[in-house]
């Protein structure tokens, strides 16, 4: 009889996607279970316990984590919220505006900060501020985020904005509508999935960001990871464990909700 | 009432070096149901676009009414689109789609509704104004295009391939419905399609458009019965071309030589000069006889089948093919394949082609 | 021919043609100012004279460069060596990022072939379990490597007290720490391109091949890998160049003794040995060896779109 050839499945590709997947969480999940731990050493396990989420809303170090957490929240919804403005209005330039001249130089550039080495823009903003006298603070560190963060708003809003045809506008001018309102009551709600995915992907890179900051920050102020650095460079302690699941949780939060928010747009169509 | 809408003067449209338009020249008349007909790419749906203001000429002039619009952008014309796939607001229900417009216009929110309700009635959807264009079927969905192009009471509406969306039945009820709505409203409609049957059933006029180039203006008997050249005579219907020497033009007269020596007179298009040339013929003009009471000698080559008529091909000795179009009755006498056969056809029914 | 008729199309009556420089003004504006700018000022940096404790004197100077190449000796008047401390962290860099490319490679490809050759609904949440990690923080992914392996981790624990192993396996601080460090943390960005190339494929023309008496073999060689590879390629790129940089996993996971050219330029900028000229010289040459990866880059995909 003649055996079927399946080119489609290689034996043993699932095991390694298995592999991948145990590779890819099992440091994640020992974390979040170690978090629980009611011990304090992280290397014996002494009983399921709440103790170091207590300590770190209200320890001793409650105080500079919250207040870094804060630092954090408020950085990322502001250079989210810049990042995806500018994002949306380039996304129409190289979408919606033909040739023009500079266009192609311009695409390179928005997407220049994720072929620059982090740690290259890093110590090249912390340069730069210095030499231009800009007080490194809570301005250099949203700036520094809004630059990282364009092109990752840009992504999903271009995705999007290439799935909805360009038609609409034109029925829109064609039906006396300005350019300017053919943008505010067509594209933008026809964009609005792509926007909310790319200021959650924005919101995300910027609460994240390590290296950039690190160096851009003035003295005193830490942001969430500065923070946690600073504490894991003394030793992992538990309660840095507890911190990382909240912030853990928080990610996935946000990518499942840009995630549904993407598919919602794609089923509307 | 015989003023012209659209008046368009030798426009040329070019993109970088690929001709869409070449000197394009046209009247559309004031109330006039007119069509630009072609197959895909001719230019037919770009010269619309030029009107609605979506595309810039290269070379040449747009007037409506009289006024030169050739550098007002689509929002400053008052001429209105139904597009291919409809563009209905996806997020807009039925009523704010219609209103789109009339808002943009400056009327305020109760006289744009009771426009509203207005043209939701000349279009027959008025218990739809609530839904949104993703809950209605694609007859609904045109015809809330119409509505919404119709309602800023345009001086000329365009429709582009506005029933390629539909199925076939559909269509032919759409096809009436246009017409008696174009009747109701007086607006001028410039229709775009590659169909020539739906162009023959509803124009007052039609323009057969190809490469660019305008081909032939005129009524749908006109261009069916006198087609100008070998593509209009070809694209519309079905026609044998027969290949004839010319050896006279004059006045509309043409006399020529058929393949099998026969001196024979018939109206020559504008343009038909002496030489060879082709006689246009339709297949239903054409009757078969006895070989000797014939114009014309062949042999019958092929029967093809076509529901009530029936397609014979007839191979003249210079093996050049002739289509005879018989009604399929029992009492008709059909030829055997194989069997010679004479073929008529009255002077008036063929024409010399400008090539 | 409809080709150049819809290409240039777009040009010429796009809804916001004539804007498209005023829409791009705040891009420049930001990326110029706060990128540009201070990239470019790097690169006159590092051609500038080092002041002491950090800063700059304006004095055009090669001092950066040839502290990076040459060994001159404690006075600088010895005949030049060439000076290997820097090379060789180059090295180890180029090292470390390849071999966790290549890990990335070999458990990346199976992965995003399997997932992209289930259907429907599987396959988006497979995506989705294999994207997630990537939106977590990568410092908090890097400390949960760091706890897992430490000598006296769970993973230590587990296998003492399973009776695998009996004294602790060390890893921590080694290399093979920093590149299983580098592996995890760009692991999702070798699926997601090599997917994203696997679902495009046509597996009709597979069928086709077989039935015009191609072997599997044949049919992976001709068929697949071709199609397949400027994903695979694209992957790599995607590990390789922010491995190459990358600060964190040598830093908590290498230790001291496992210097990456991240490492070296953090330290020119923040320690007390900080010599300004010389980060920057190092900025430069990273940066040009990401820009002739990316370029070769370039050029293969623009070669792929000319076929």
């Amino acid at each position: 009889m003649a055996k079927k050839l399946d080119i489609r499945h290689f034996p043993g590709f699932l095991p390694i996607t298995y592999l991948c997947l145990f590779l890819l969480y099992a440091p994640l999940i020992i974390v979040m279970i170690y978090s629980f731990n009611d011990s304090n050493s992280i290397t014996n396990w002494g009983g399921l316990s709440l103790r170091w989420y207590e300590d770190v809303f209200w320890g001793i170090e409650s105080q500079k984590f919250k207040k870094a957490a804060l630092n954090s929240l408020l950085i990322a919804v502001a250079a989210a919220i810049s990042s995806t403005s500018i994002a949306t209005m380039a996304a129409t330039a190289m979408l919606r505006a033909g040739k023009f001249r500079g266009k192609s130089i311009g695409f390179a550039l928005i997407n220049l900060p994720l072929m620059v080495p982090e740690i290259v823009t890093a110590v090249a903003l912390l340069v730069f501020f210095s030499m231009i006298g800009f007080t490194t603070g809570y301005m250099t560190i949203l700036v520094a985020h809004i630059v990282f963060c364009i092109p990752f708003a840009y992504l999903p809003i271009a995705a999007r904005m290439q799935s909805i045809e360009e038609v609409y506008e034109q029925a829109a001018l064609d039906l006396y509508a300005t350019r300017f309102q053919a943008f505010r009551l067509i594209l933008l709600p026809l964009m609005t999935p792509g926007i909310i995915s790319g200021f959650l992907l924005a919101f995300i890179i910027s609460l994240d960001d390590f290296i950039i900051t690190n160096f851009v920050k003035g003295a005193g102020i830490e942001t969430l990871p500065t923070a946690i650095f600073g504490a894991v460079k003394q030793g992992i302690k538990p309660n840095i464990m507890a911190i990382s699941t909240l912030l853990l949780l928080v990610s996935v939060v946000f990518v499942t909700l840009s995630y549904l928010v993407g598919r919602m747009g794609q089923n509307k169509k | 009432m015989t003023d012209i809408a659209i008046d368009i003067q030798k426009m040329t449209k070019l993109y970088g070096s690929f001709v869409a338009l070449r000197d394009v020249s046209l009247s559309i008349m004031d109330n006039e149901f007119f069509t630009l007909l072609g197959p895909s790419g001719c230019g037919k749906t770009t010269l619309l676009r030029t009107i609605a203001g979506f595309e810039d000429i290269t070379k040449g002039a747009i007037r409506l009414y009289g006024e030169d619009i050739a550098d007002l952008p689509p929002n400053k014309r008052p001429i209105n689109t139904v597009f291919q796939q409809y563009a209905l607001f996806p997020h807009m229900n039925v009523t704010d789609n219609v209103k789109f417009g009339l808002l943009r216009l400056g009327q305020d929110n109760a006289t744009a509704n009771a426009r509203v309700g207005e043209v939701l009635e000349l279009v027959q959807l008025t218990s739809f104004a609530d839904r949104l264009p993703a809950q209605l079927s694609g007859g609904q969905q045109q015809r809330v295009a119409l509505a919404r192009a119709l309602a800023p009471n345009p001086k000329v509406l365009l429709l582009d391939e506005p029933l390629s969306a539909l199925d076939l039945k559909l269509r032919q009820a759409v096809r009436l419905e246009l017409q008696q709505i174009q009747h109701e409203t007086g607006i001028t409609f410039i229709f775009v399609t590659h169909d020539q049957e739906e162009a023959l059933t509803m124009s007052d006029r039609i323009a057969v458009i190809a490469d660019g180039q305008l081909q032939q203006v005129g009524t749908a008997r006109e261009i069916y019965e006198a087609p100008s050249n070998k593509f209009v005579a070809g694209f519309i219907g079905e026609t044998n071309l027969i290949d004839v020497t010319v050896t006279d033009v004059s006045k509309g007269q043409a006399t020529c030589t058929l393949p099998n020596g026969v001196a024979f007179n018939c109206p020559a298009s504008d343009g038909a000069r002496t030489g060879v040339g082709h006689l246009s013929v339709r297949p239903e003009r054409v009757t078969m006889t006895s070989p000797a009471k014939g114009l014309l000698q062949g042999t019958a080559s092929r029967q093809v089948y076509l529901g009530t008529d029936m397609h014979v091909e007839v191979t003249l000795d210079d093996q050049e093919v002739v289509t005879v179009r018989v009604q399929s009755s029992e009492n008709n006498h059909v030829p055997a394949i194989g069997e010679v056969v004479g073929l008529n056809f009255e002077a008036g029914a063929a024409r010399l082609l400008a090539d | 021919m409809a080709g150049a008729l819809t290409t240039s199309k777009a040009s010429n009556n796009s809804t916001y043609a004539g804007l498209g420089n005023l829409l791009m003004l705040p891009s420049w504006l930001i990326i110029g100012f706060f990128l540009v700018l201070p990239v470019g000022m790097m690169l006159i940096y590092s051609f500038l004279t080092k002041e002491f404790r950090g800063g700059i004197i304006w004095e055009f100077s090669l001092a950066a460069y040839d502290q990076f190449f040459f060994d001159r000796g404690l006075f600088g008047d010895d005949p030049a060596k060439i000076e290997w401390t820097y090379i060789k962290i180059f090295w180890r860099s180029i090292w470390q990022a390849a071999v966790a490319t290549f890990f990335c490679l070999i458990i990346g490809f199976p992965t995003a072939w399997f997932i992209a050759t289930r259907t429907g609904n599987s396959r988006s949440i497979w995506l989705f379990l294999i994207t997630i990690p990537y939106w977590v923080n990568l410092l908090i992914r890097t400390i949960s490597m760091k706890f897992l392996i430490r000598d006296t981790g769970p993973m230590n624990e587990f296998l003492i007290s399973t009776g695998i192993i009996s004294d602790p396996i060390h890893i921590i601080n080694t290399n093979f720490a920093v590149q299983l460090g580098l592996f995890y943390s760009y692991l999702p960005f070798m699926v997601l391109p090599i997917y994203a190339s696997v679902e495009r494929y046509n597996f009709s023309l597979s069928e086709a091949a077989a039935d015009l008496y191609a072997s599997r073999l044949t049919i992976l060689q001709k068929i697949i890998l071709p199609t397949v590879k400027p994903g695979i390629i694209a992957g790599c790129i995607l590990v390789f160049v922010p491995s190459l940089g990358a600060f964190l996993a040598p830093d908590l996971l290498g230790g001291a003794k496992n210097f990456m050219i991240g490492s070296l330029i953090e330290e020119q900028f923040k320690g007390n040995a900080g010599n300004w000229p010389f980060g920057a010289a190092v900025s430069m040459i990273l940066l040009s060896m990401v820009l002739i990866v990316l370029t070769y880059y370039a050029r293969q995909q623009s070669k792929e779109g000319r076929r």
